[in-house]
């Protein structure tokens, strides 16, 4: 389409040159404009730059894009599309069973991945993908192979591609996997272009044949590549693929332009276009004062103290052109983003439940195998097809002397040959196990999504005794709903010191009554133990492919810390921060206050838990039911 | 393949480099675990000691590599029933350094019934897996955090008993493995299980170089590397001639590294003061002070190398406490400060 004659003026010659003149009034770069750039240099070295996170939703803007995108491609180029729930067959490849039944030896088949080796692959609804599909893009971005060792295979093939990730998220909750955004230069959000806006590309295919010729000669210097990893810090982009991926770019961008080295200009833009998206913090900009530290278990990249370093350390003109460059595209609700980011970070850890039963025939415990037909997403089982294929050899063999080729049959036949020729070397090599459609065995998988409900009762003084009763009550009423749904349930019960599993999960309704029923009360309230226990035993559940959730029932007054030594403040913080632990777990929780009035405390620590808060003065054993049953997602 | 990025040219995460020496070094360290932040050069580290190590004789045609001067236990069983009547014929050949990709299924690594003998002879054969082909050398698993669990039991079990014994489908093969276990992983996708924690010998940390020379030098040796792989490999020929060099004078040293009794109570006493359960924490302390005292040309064991070993050494063993939010690095750190003051 576009620019197919001659090309405009050049785009890059429009961003602020180095050094002499001081920069005019900062650019404005059009939306359209820069995606219409990045879909250039892209298509100069696809598998060089990673690739483009493409955040728009299905549309005639996108549509656009990808055309052009397309366009600027060879022709011959490999593309293929990965649709969202592509086995892990189809994109590594495997035994191609038909190919194997019929030449009567292993023969494998390319997956997408190798299949596109040279091109560009399509992720469909990246914001979705998670887990092996992301972890084999990687690797094949990282290797440029795919390394297979599937269903009796070993096979290495190259796989150097481009992929384009496909972003349909339409809020903050959704997004590509990290992983694999890191591993992708560009990151482009269409959503703000209208059909309106939308222009013609700056170069045309030739432009771009030529720029892959040029592209290996083209050279940056050391100050340049200086430049681009200060903007890198001052922004806080903590991955080195950015700063790599910007001097990829640079020198893309010089390529396209004819020129042997890279410009300042080159390296602004392609800072630019690489860095803005990905800034978490302003230049020269203080931490944000409110960013409290996330849940201590990934350690956050020490923001202060490396901000100070780079007040000291940026004195480079390039450096600082860049950033105010740069600084004109970073989005205005940066910190907004920020934040939510955070967020982000916390629940998407808890979106691996939609994963699990996504892959549900594919993943947990092997269990058995069944007879049936082969249908996507199956794995056969073919060792147990071999045996079942087994005892029948003699009766088809002879069917097949006999001339008689049921249509049964999986694969067709060869030719038949007299028995004993092949002592004389036979010229076609017959396969001498015969495998029929009635042969194969599937793999079964039990996926073991059972609800594991864990229980932790507060036993403690201030939880007082009649309200202890009640809270029994509520829990022996859950448990007859448990058992009618063949649920585990387990029982944490903290008082005094120190808090004691009393029951590990089990099915037992019986026994979880007695020892409900002999559960004793008083004492102090260590609440960060009692949280402690209760979310290990939650981690062991998810472990073994179970879906835990947290029932506390207290009134959130902790007295006593983790070490069994008194004092509220301490145990209350505790208490906060093991609840915080909970959170970023992602098990879901729940918590019921059982103290006379709702009480602050234990809001509060339903929040910390993000658990659904219920006061049981209006939680009724029904309603409380009802509640368990909604968060459990039954 | 591309050549791969040389081993000396990697910038920094020198602990990560030292503890895969230490590894090259004495196999029976019990692996090193590289976990960290993404784009840190893990795998790139990995790669790059595959193409330095020295090679290794081995039995010429053994399916399984075996080693001509060990002793019959270690060899395989093919090995072992010729052994003694002449001598082994033997070739050099490149240390094995296996890659299980993610998605591999069981059969690939353990070992199973030849599909090509079953298909075209209807025969049995044992066909070996990924565990054969890294005898003698080092299994790779990026992601180690995300394989599936019963692989990682099934690969902690041979890498700690150095044979694979595989029993299915009327088959009973027994056969050396003994490899180098290298996991790498970022835990913010995944942690691993404490149990499996446990297992590795070494376990590295790696960050993001936060300094912006050494940034700086990263990006440009990247970009180096990728414009010409072959040239920036030549011009560090030699650099890594002399970690090669370094690897094989320290196997050859290490038998004669002495520990003395004072330095074994040392490492007891780190170990007691942090906590760590069982003994493997000590045991694993020890022998990589031994690599370390070999690589650096010591004749023994001192306070200085447990000093430097203990956080790779024991910070995967400690008890976990939720509310120490120091991290098990710093906790490591300062019970060395307070027992052994520098």
């Amino acid at each position: 389409m576009a620019g197919m004659s001659a090309p405009p003026a050049n785009p890059l010659a429009k961003s602020p040159m180095g050094g002499s003149a001081p920069p005019p009034a900062p650019p404005r770069y059009h939306p359209w404009d820069d995606a219409a750039l990045i879909a250039t240099l892209f298509a100069v070295d696809p598998s060089g730059v990673g690739g483009v996170c493409l955040r728009a939703l299905p549309g005639p803007v996108r549509d656009q894009w990808l055309a052009d995108t397309r366009e600027l491609l060879p022709p011959d180029m490999h593309r293929r599309k990965i649709p969202l729930h592509v086995t892990d067959g189809r994109l590594l490849g495997g035994l191609d069973l038909t190919a194997t039944l019929r030449a009567g030896r292993p023969v494998a088949e390319h997956g997408l991945l190798a299949e596109a080796h040279g091109g560009v692959v399509e992720l469909a609804m990246a914001e979705r993908v998670r887990g092996s599909p992301v972890s084999y893009l990687c690797a094949a971005l990282d290797t440029g192979e795919v390394v297979l060792e599937r269903d009796g295979i070993a096979l290495r093939s190259p796989a150097r591609l481009g992929v384009i990730a496909l972003d349909e998220g339409s809020n903050e909750d959704e997004q590509v996997a990290d992983a694999l955004v890191d591993r992708l230069a560009f990151l482009v959000d269409l959503s703000p272009i209208g059909v309106r806006d939308m222009g013609d590309l700056p170069y045309a295919v030739a432009d771009i044949v030529a720029a892959r010729e040029r592209l290996p000669q083209v050279t940056i210097s050391e100050a340049q590549v200086n430049a681009i990893c200060e903007t890198a810090l001052a922004l806080g982009i903590h991955s080195l693929r950015a700063s790599l991926h910007a001097v990829r770019v640079a020198r893309i961008a010089a390529a396209l332009d004819g020129d042997p080295e890279v410009t300042d200009g080159q390296v602004n833009l392609a800072a630019r276009l690489v860095m803005a998206p990905r800034a978490t913090q302003l230049p020269s900009m203080e931490p944000p004062p409110d960013q409290e530290p996330p849940p201590p278990e990934p350690p956050p990249p020490d923001q202060d103290g490396e901000s100070d370093a780079n007040q000291e350390q940026r004195n480079d003109p390039l450096a600082d052109q860049i950033l105010d460059a740069t600084k004109a595209t970073i989005p205005q609700d940066l910190l907004e983003r920020l934040r939510l980011g955070q967020m982000r970070r916390a629940k998407v850890r808890s979106t691996g439940k939609s994963g699990q039963v996504q892959q549900a025939n594919m993943r947990g415990r092997p269990a058995g195998v069944r007879r049936g037909e082969l249908r996507p997403g199956d794995r056969l089982n073919l060792i147990e097809t071999l045996r079942a294929a087994a005892p029948w050899q003699r009766v088809r063999r002879a069917e097949r002397e006999r001339g008689l080729t049921p249509d049964r049959l999986a694969v067709p036949l060869p030719a038949p040959v007299k028995r004993g020729g092949r002592k004389k070397a036979a010229p076609v090599v017959m396969p001498r196990i015969e495998v029929r459609k009635d042969d194969f065995r599937i793999q079964k998988y039990k996926h073991r999504s059972e609800t594991t409900a864990v229980f932790v009762v507060d036993a403690s003084g201030s939880s007082a005794l009649h309200r202890l009763g009640e809270a029994k009550g509520a829990v022996e009423l859950l448990l007859a709903d448990c058992y009618v749904r063949r649920d585990r349930v387990a029982l944490v019960a903290f008082r005094g010191k120190m808090a004691e599993l009393l029951l590990p999960p089990t099915r037992s309704l019986v026994r979880t009554k007695r020892c409900l029923a002999d559960l004793p009360g008083g004492g102090g309230t260590p609440l960060a133990s009692g949280i402690e226990v209760g979310l290990a035993l939650a981690d062991a559940v998810k472990r073994r492919g179970g879906t835990p959730l947290l029932v506390l029932l207290t009134d959130g007054r902790a007295n006593v810390a983790r070490n069994g030594e008194g004092g509220r403040p301490k145990a209350t913080e505790e208490a906060l921060i093991v609840a915080r632990l909970v959170r970023a777990a992602g098990v879901a929780a729940m918590v019921v206050d059982t103290s006379n009035h709702p009480h602050p405390q234990a809001k509060a620590l339903a929040e910390a838990m993000d658990a659904t808060y219920m006061p049981l003065p209006h939680a009724d054993a029904g309603r409380l039911n009802a509640a368990v049953k909604a968060k459990a997602g039954l | 393949m591309p050549v791969p990025f040389p081993f000396s040219a990697i910038v920094g995460q020198e602990e990560m480099k030292l503890a895969l020496l230490i590894g090259a070094v004495d196999s029976r360290i019990g692996g090193v675990l590289v976990f960290g932040d993404r784009g840190t050069g893990k795998s790139t580290a990995i790669r790059a000691l595959a193409a330095l190590l020295p090679k290794m004789k081995v039995v010429a045609d053994c399916r399984y590599g075996c080693d001509p001067d060990a002793a019959p236990d270690v060899l395989c069983a093919e090995c072992r029933a010729h052994r003694g009547d002449t001598p082994f014929k033997t070739k050099q050949v490149p240390v094995p350094v296996v890659d299980l990709p993610l998605g591999a299924t069981e059969d690939r690594v353990i070992g199973a019934l030849d599909l090509e003998m079953a298909l075209t002879r209807g025969e049995k054969a044992f066909e070996p897996g990924l565990l054969a082909r890294a005898h003698r050398g080092f299994l790779y698993i990026d992601e180690v955090n995300l394989l599936e669990d019963h692989l990682v039991d099934a690969l902690l079990d041979v890498a700690a008993s150095g044979e694979n014994l595989v029993e299915r489908e009327g088959l009973s093969v027994r056969h050396p493995a003994r490899f180098v276990l290298i996991g790498s992983g970022n835990p913010e996708e995944g942690e691993l299980r404490p149990q499996l924690l446990d297992r590795f010998g070494l376990s590295v940390e790696v960050r993001t170089p936060q300094d912006l020379a050494t940034r700086v030098q990263v990006v440009r040796l990247r970009d180096e590397y990728e414009r010409d792989p072959n040239a920036f490999a030549e011009k560090w020929k030699r650099k890594d001639a002399k970690v090669r060099k370094r690897i094989t004078d320290a196997q050859a040293l290490l038998p004669e590294i002495e520990v003395s009794e004072q330095t074994l109570e040392q490492a007891a006493r780190l170990c007691m003061a942090l906590g760590t359960d069982g003994l493997r924490g000590e045991l694993t302390l020890i022998r990589a002070g031994r690599a370390l005292a070999a690589l650096e040309g010591d004749k023994s064991v001192e306070i200085t190398h447990l000093r430097r070993l203990a956080p790779p050494a024991l910070r995967h063993r400690l008890r976990r406490d939720p509310l120490d939010e120091s991290g098990s690095t710093a906790r490591v750190d300062r019970v060395v400060q307070e027992l052994f003051p520098a």
